[in-house]
């Protein structure tokens, strides 16, 4: 089994950080490019992925995402570009490379017939694991994602939360130092999504480097260290969470008020709330502002005092749509559809 | 090599592990094979005239071919959802033996085989079919069974591989299929069909294997037909599971 098992007797936060200071790159790709048939689905990606760190792909269906996620876990050659995970090549080492990542897919990739320990102990046998040592393994990995009173259930009967842990569970099985997710978290309620995000963080703590891909804001606000926007094959954005956020622009307060007369009014007592002008339409004000602590109280406290009733009130978070609208003139929505079979 | 034996049998025990958990997948294998035999015994058997035998001596090894070639849906559809539910991207990008995870599902296919050919053959003998030749004969009609089994197993295998969903797998499926069993020798004599479609039988596998069999379990003069039926069975091998396992190689899920 790789080094991954044996971390934990060190502590864990001082691995990671050793991993990290080493400044090597887990993952890095130039010029992938991949076509199917006429469709360009990747048109030059690079991509750089310091080890113990998390790097988020964000886009919308079809940008390609998915096709970067296949080539760098062997699944598909790229037509151009190289790209090395672990210091392996993704096409020349790929034997070798499989024995070092950690696939999860955006399809919860188990056997609905077999128990979430026969689809774990199967894993593990297939890296090549004697059957009781792979069955240890798995055991061990239902604990953690707290999966072992089912763990002789059918995964049939499993929940969309629990099928995501297995599947998870299943991309640990050889604990990789590499990880890469495929929207890991699409579909899943808030609480499963929350304890997801809990387990791939904990997995950073320890030295686990990963790669993942959502159309989430927030998820990659919350995961990321370093954020990759990607476009129609294109990445056409990276920073931080924070460098994004300020590109689009922050949060906003969204005011309805009772009257949308007072629409002007609104707008004279909330100007030095903001560093761009507010805008309204109609009986709705959009305000942006620049510290979200206390900016609600603030912004209702100073349509109290000018007299405007307001019937409703909310800070909105910059969405997808938001940053892509930003750098790139249209919304989220309008990314290739068309790509998204191919991809 | 050794990887690729020891990841085979793991794929094959997925397999089989999972059937009974699968009622509808096991009645694939038990009652509808029963339900054939009944059909053609009871409802087209008294039309049909069978110089030599009893229809129920005649049908037997003929519907027991069929039925393994039906029985190869299930691979196809097993295959494609493996597909469609991310389970072959999952295994592809795990070090494991390129053709494991074919030849897993092929291999837990005879054992399958085994079970719907018992089924059939005490079907069989509960209304009115016999072995005519000795046991060792019998054997090696078990044996030819399932090597042609397997051979098809192949075919169903690049099919599920081939085809975007189980629906195409379906059709395209049943389109090959029931042509090939149907103008064969399994249910009627060839020397009763028109010209073209007789031509078409006597060089149809099928029919070369469901002779072999009549010839092992019947003592019918089989000529070559034994080892013309092995003979296909290893090209249908050589033929499809390389075909298969390219697919396998470059198959994209979801």
């Amino acid at each position: 089994m790789p080094a991954g098992s044996d971390r934990s007797t060190v502590d864990t936060l001082n691995a990671a950080d050793l991993a990290r200071d080493s400044g090597a790159a887990a993952v890095s790709a130039h010029g992938l490019v991949k076509s199917y048939g006429s469709v360009r689905a990747l048109a030059g990606v690079d991509l750089e992925v310091p080890t113990a760190t998390v790097l988020g792909l964000l886009g919308p269906n079809g940008a390609g995402k998915t096709t970067i996620i296949r080539i760098l876990t062997t699944l598909l050659k790229p037509d151009a570009g190289s790209a090395q995970v672990d210091g392996l090549d993704v096409v020349r080492d790929a034997a070798k490379l499989r024995e070092r990542i950690g696939l999860a897919g955006q399809y919860a990739a188990v056997d609905e017939n077999l128990t979430g320990l026969e689809n774990l102990t199967m894993v593990g046998r297939l890296y090549g694991e004697k059957r009781a040592a792979a069955k240890r393994r798995g055991e061990e990995l239902l604990e953690r994602f707290e999966l072992l009173e089912a763990a002789n259930r059918p995964t049939k009967t499993y929940s969309g939360g629990m099928r995501r842990r297995l599947d998870l569970a299943a991309a640990l099985v050889a604990s990789p130092p590499v990880l890469f997710l495929d929207e890991p978290t699409t579909g899943l309620d808030p609480r499963s999504r929350l304890q997801l995000w809990e387990t791939i963080e904990g997995l950073v703590a320890e030295g686990t480097t990963v790669l993942l891909t959502t159309q989430n804001l927030d998820e990659a606000d919350r995961l990321a260290s370093e954020i990759s926007v990607i476009d129609q094959g294109r990445v056409i954005a990276g920073g931080s969470p924070d460098d994004l956020k300020d590109r689009v622009g922050g949060e906003r307060l969204e005011i309805r008020l009772a009257d949308a007369a007072q629409g002007e009014v609104a707008l004279g007592a909330l100007a030095s709330m903001t560093d761009d002008p507010p805008s309204a339409e109609g009986d709705l004000v959009r305000v942006g502002v620049r510290r979200r602590d206390g900016a609600i109280v603030e912004a209702v406290r100073r349509l109290d005092r000018a007299g405007i009733g307001v019937q409703d009130i909310t800070l909105r978070r910059p969405t997808l749509d938001d940053v892509f609208l930003a750098l790139t003139g249209h919304g989220a929505e309008s990314g290739e559809a068309d790509l998204q079979d191919a991809a | 090599m050794r990887r690729l034996v020891t990841d085979t049998l793991v794929i094959a025990e997925r397999n089989l592990v999972r059937l009974p958990r699968a009622p509808e997948l096991l009645l694939a294998f038990t009652v509808q094979p029963i339900m054939f035999v009944l059909l053609f015994r009871y409802v087209f058997g008294g039309a049909i005239k069978t110089p030599g035998y009893s229809y129920a001596d005649f049908l037997i090894p003929g519907i027991i071919v069929q039925n393994i070639a039906f029985g190869g849906f299930v691979t196809a559809l097993g295959l494609n959802e493996d597909l469609h539910k991310g389970l072959i991207d999952r295994f592809r990008s795990l070090p494991m033996a390129r053709p494991a995870v074919l030849a897993g599902r092929t291999s837990a296919d005879v054992v399958t085989n085994a079970l719907s050919a018992t089924i059939l053959v005490i079907t069989g003998l509960l209304i009115g079919f016999s072995f005519h030749t000795s046991v060792w004969e019998a054997i090696a009609g078990f044996g030819l069974l399932l090597v042609f089994g397997y051979a098809f197993s192949w075919v169903f295998a690049f099919l599920g591989m081939l085809v975007s969903t189980p629906e195409a797998a379906n059709s395209v499926g049943f389109i090959a299929v029931f042509p090939l069993t149907f103008i064969s020798s399994a249910f009627v004599p060839v020397q009763s069909m028109p010209e073209p479609l007789r031509a078409f039988a006597e060089v149809n596998p099928f029919t070369i294997t469901v002779d072999a069999m009549r010839s092992l379990w019947l003592g019918a003069p089989a000529h070559n037909n034994v080892w013309g039926a092995l003979v296909w069975a290893v090209a249908i091998i050589a033929v499809f599971a390389p075909l298969a396992v390219a697919r396998y190689r470059t198959a994209a899920g979801g």
